[in-house]
């Protein structure tokens, strides 16, 4: 069982068990939106004070943060035991793209070039990482969700705003990738 | 401590982000080059039997774990928030290759430089706060 589930999972299996975590939560009475939980951390920061937007009773979200908290568990969990020894099976192509913007493919989950903690200390390395932050807590926030809100929850009720909204995604992201990441790295 | 099936649910959620790859900034990459179906039969998937849960859910009228009926909200109308909003998120998605719920996942996974892209995504958060008043919604 446990070496079934190191293995990285076929998308029609992780689909499905995406599909069965916001069920899961439906069941709670509770709507699976992750990014919701950063308003509410600016709310318990004291934001509350000065902007009305997160005046709010955070206390209602207590349950997002605790699934967030799990989250990182399961993060440090998968690291622990269900690791695979396995490389990720990108692309070819991508791993020929990235190399072109001098970013190697390494085989693990995320990219050890952009992620370094040198990298991430310098003033561009940096600047990439807390403004790609910036732009999605902004974006989410004005676009009312986030992946598992609008294109997880929303589109699974059919809501034509969370269509809106992953089209933008899906804009941005390319825009991102193929003309502003050829200038940025 | 009712609060703990929440955490459950949270880890079951961060195993899934890792072992789908979902929570891959090379997958994001790959996904937004169209150069692999992966992303998109992972999102297909989950949308498609999210779908007919819904539909389910409100069909036979399916009641929680409290025993009250489980209701959808309706996201309000309208659509410039809802494209602009998710365009600026999706500049930021493909550039840290993460959403938010991954930004977490790969904290806990040991990319701990992901605090900087978290703390970057606060910080946007707190600007919308101060200037959603300004922006056409």
């Amino acid at each position: 069982m446990l070496e079934l589930i190191k293995q990285p999972w076929p998308w029609y299996v992780s689909g499905a068990a995406i599909a069965g975590v916001m069920i899961w939560l439906l069941y709670y009475g509770k709507s699976f939106g992750f990014s919701s939980n950063l308003r509410t951390i600016c709310t318990i920061a004291g934001a509350g004070k000065r902007h009305a937007f997160f005046n709010f009773d955070w206390k209602t979200q207590r349950w997002n943060l605790l699934f967030l908290l799990g989250s990182v568990l399961g993060g440090f969990i998968s690291l622990l035991f269900l690791k695979s020894n396995e490389p990720l099976q990108l692309s070819t192509t991508t791993i020929a793209d990235l190399k072109f913007l001098n970013i190697p493919f390494d085989g693990q989950l995320n990219p050890s070039a952009i992620f370094n903690w040198e990298y991430a200390l310098s003033i561009k390395g940096f600047s990439v990482l807390i403004g790609a932050g910036i732009l999605v807590g902004f974006g989410s926030r004005y676009a009312g969700g986030c992946t598992s809100g609008h294109a997880i929850s929303g589109l699974s009720n059919l809501q034509m705003p969370s269509l809106w909204a992953v089209i933008g995604f899906f804009g941005g992201g390319l825009i991102m990738t193929h003309f502003l990441m050829p200038l940025i790295f | 401590m009712k609060g703990i099936r929440f955490i459950i649910a949270g880890i079951v959620f961060g195993i899934i982000m890792v072992k789908s790859e979902a929570a891959s900034w090379y997958r994001i990459q790959e996904m937004f080059r169209f150069q692999s179906f992966h992303m998109y039969g992972i999102i297909g998937t989950a949308v498609s039997l999210g779908a007919i849960a819904v539909l389910l859910i409100k069909k036979i009228k399916v009641r929680d774990s409290n025993g009250e009926r489980i209701v959808f909200t309706d996201k309000d109308k309208g659509w410039k928030r809802y494209l602009l909003g998710g365009a600026i998120f999706g500049l930021g998605w493909a550039l840290a290759g993460a959403c938010p719920g991954p930004m977490f996942v790969n904290l806990g996974y040991g990319y701990l430089t992901m605090i900087i892209v978290i703390a970057g995504a606060l910080i946007g958060t707190y600007l919308y706060g101060v200037i959603k008043a300004y922006l056409p919604h």
